[in-house]
């Protein structure tokens, strides 16, 4: 299993043609409390880069950008209660939807784990 | 979600405690404040709310406006410096006892709000003819020239927003205050007075914008960290960002300058009708009066109220406000998540028509409806100190 980053700080976790999406630590970090989340449509299909989800901190919202282009498959239903799982568990219990690859060489792109901490650094 | 170069902003004499608890520094009121520390927003707003928080805010514009040729007659000397003041403000700071504050607004020809600030009359005889005026940070340059302007060689002004300005707010502040300088825990709400401290001279006052019982202490610079310091000794002491300020002050619906206010918005329309001073009204001797008597005989455009929406969406600035058939009636100027109510509330300026309470609005957020209910202000009721008569 391999995870894949964006500048943006979204991260996704493949497993096959599947990929799950979330925020991640350093990301949840900087927002701060999270009290809202906007998950996409199951079904939706989004291109790479587009506008997939929003964050909503006290302070302020953030777009979450889709890392990849893809079909919606799942949505973590579990953030509409409690969006403050994304703070306490980003890549576990706070991921957001996952999504069905259209086109895996997109992932070329994205940086591994160790180019991201550097881009974090 | 990059992170905002601090560099080429102003510091406080409190950056480097800010830095070394872990704040979040960002720029505000061309300041590089923390907006958070590491325990976050809704820890420190409950905090707050529950013992006492300490917030840094020495961005804000502290100053002295002093007589130039005292009589040496207290009373005569403080009428002499009001009446400087006063052409500028819609307040009554003629008739300040000594030791008090006012809350008042400075204004333009047109009615229209160009800050809002504090202005307080020494307790001291000694200090008569001097008003302690306090402005907020991102107009406090244009203040100042507006105020020296209007003191005309007759008093001159000295900016003291070199100083350390903390405040410490919460319903164990007094406690707090009581084991640092026991005499300031005894002053009265919308009161100050200068205290001999092992910090040296402190000016202290009862007042803050959260809501809640508390101080605002100005501190010598080099004496600012040392204070700042001993205060979070005490385990009922944490420190607090501006983020929290900002949740604090919209529960208590109190305005935000630059968001609630601006130089198009009066008084009036503001709601804060006890700013503008009965004899100042008559007379119509400040900027704009006209215009304020007319919106205060009741012909008035839009009001601003609270909102409290349903769901948990939060509605900020800039949102519009809509009728049913989707016709803007306003918007929201300020807005956010609550943690004491866990509901999104906002503040906005609706028609009066439309600005009762219980009257239904919707505010559109990316191009969504969100519903809600127009309720009183504020949204958490104010725990100010009141003396037992």
């Amino acid at each position: 299993m391999t995870t894949k980053f964006t500048k943006d700080h979204e991260y996704i976790r493949l497993e096959g043609n599947t990929g799950t999406v979330g925020i991640t630590s350093y990301a949840q970090e900087q927002l701060g409390d999270i009290v809202f989340v906007e998950l996409p449509a199951v079904g939706h299909k989004f291109k790479q880069g587009d506008e997939a989800a929003v964050v909503e901190s006290v302070k302020a919202a953030s777009e979450i950008y889709a890392p990849v282009s893809g079909t919606v498959l799942a949505v973590n239903e579990a953030l509409n209660g409690d969006p403050g799982l994304i703070n306490q568990d980003p890549d576990g219990g706070g991921w957001m939807f996952t999504i069905r690859l259209d086109a895996p060489e997109e992932l070329e792109a994205l940086m591994d784990a160790a180019a991201y901490a550097q881009h974090t650094a | 979600m990059a992170d905002v170069p601090v560099q080429d902003l102003r510091i406080t004499p409190l950056t480097e405690r800010h830095q070394a608890l872990g704040g979040r520094m960002v720029p505000f009121g061309g300041y590089a404040m923390p907006v958070q520390y590491p325990s976050g927003i809704i820890a420190e707003h409950k905090w707050t709310r529950e013992h006492a928080g300490l917030f840094d805010v020495s961005h804000m514009g502290p100053s002295f406006v002093s007589l130039r040729d005292k009589s040496g007659d207290p009373e005569a000397d403080h009428q002499a410096i009001a009446a400087l003041l006063e052409p500028l403000v819609c307040g009554d700071i003629q008739g300040l006892k000594p030791g008090q504050i006012r809350y008042t607004l400075l204004l333009n020809e047109a009615g229209g709000t160009l800050d809002d600030l504090m202005v307080a009359r020494p307790r001291d005889p000694d200090w008569a003819g001097t008003l302690y005026v306090v402005v907020n940070a991102g107009t406090k340059d244009a203040d100042f020239v507006r105020i020296a302007a209007a003191a005309s060689g007759k008093a001159t002004l000295n900016r003291a927003d070199n100083c350390g300005l903390l405040a410490l707010q919460g319903p164990e502040a007094v406690d707090v205050m009581r084991g640092l300088v026991p005499a300031a825990a005894d002053l009265g709400f919308m009161a100050y007075g200068s205290f001999a401290s092992d910090f040296n001279t402190l000016v202290i006052s009862r007042s803050g914008y959260t809501g809640e019982d508390g101080f605002e202490i100005l501190v010598e610079p080099d004496h600012a960290a040392a204070l700042w310091d001993r205060l979070l000794t005490d385990e009922r002491v944490k420190p607090v960002g501006l983020g929290a300020r900002d949740s604090l002050r919209l529960e208590a619906g109190l305005p935000l300058y630059g968001h609630d206010l601006d130089e198009t918005v009066s008084p009036i329309e503001a709601g804060l009708n006890f700013a503008v001073s009965r004899r100042r009204r008559e007379a119509g001797d400040f900027p704009g009066a006209a215009r304020i008597a007319r919106e205060h005989g009741g012909d008035l455009r839009r009001v601003r109220v609270g909102i409290q929406f349903d769901g948990r969406l939060p509605v900020r600035e800039g949102a519009r406000l809509v009728d049913d058939s989707g016709c803007e009636m306003g918007h929201v100027t300020s807005g956010g998540f609550s943690p004491t109510l866990s509901a999104p509330i906002a503040m906005g300026f609706l028609p009066p028509g439309d600005a009762y309470e219980g009257a239904r609005v919707t505010a559109i957020v990316r191009d969504k409806p969100i519903e809600g209910t127009v309720v009183k202000l504020p949204f958490v009721p104010h725990r100010y100190f009141r003396k037992p008569s």
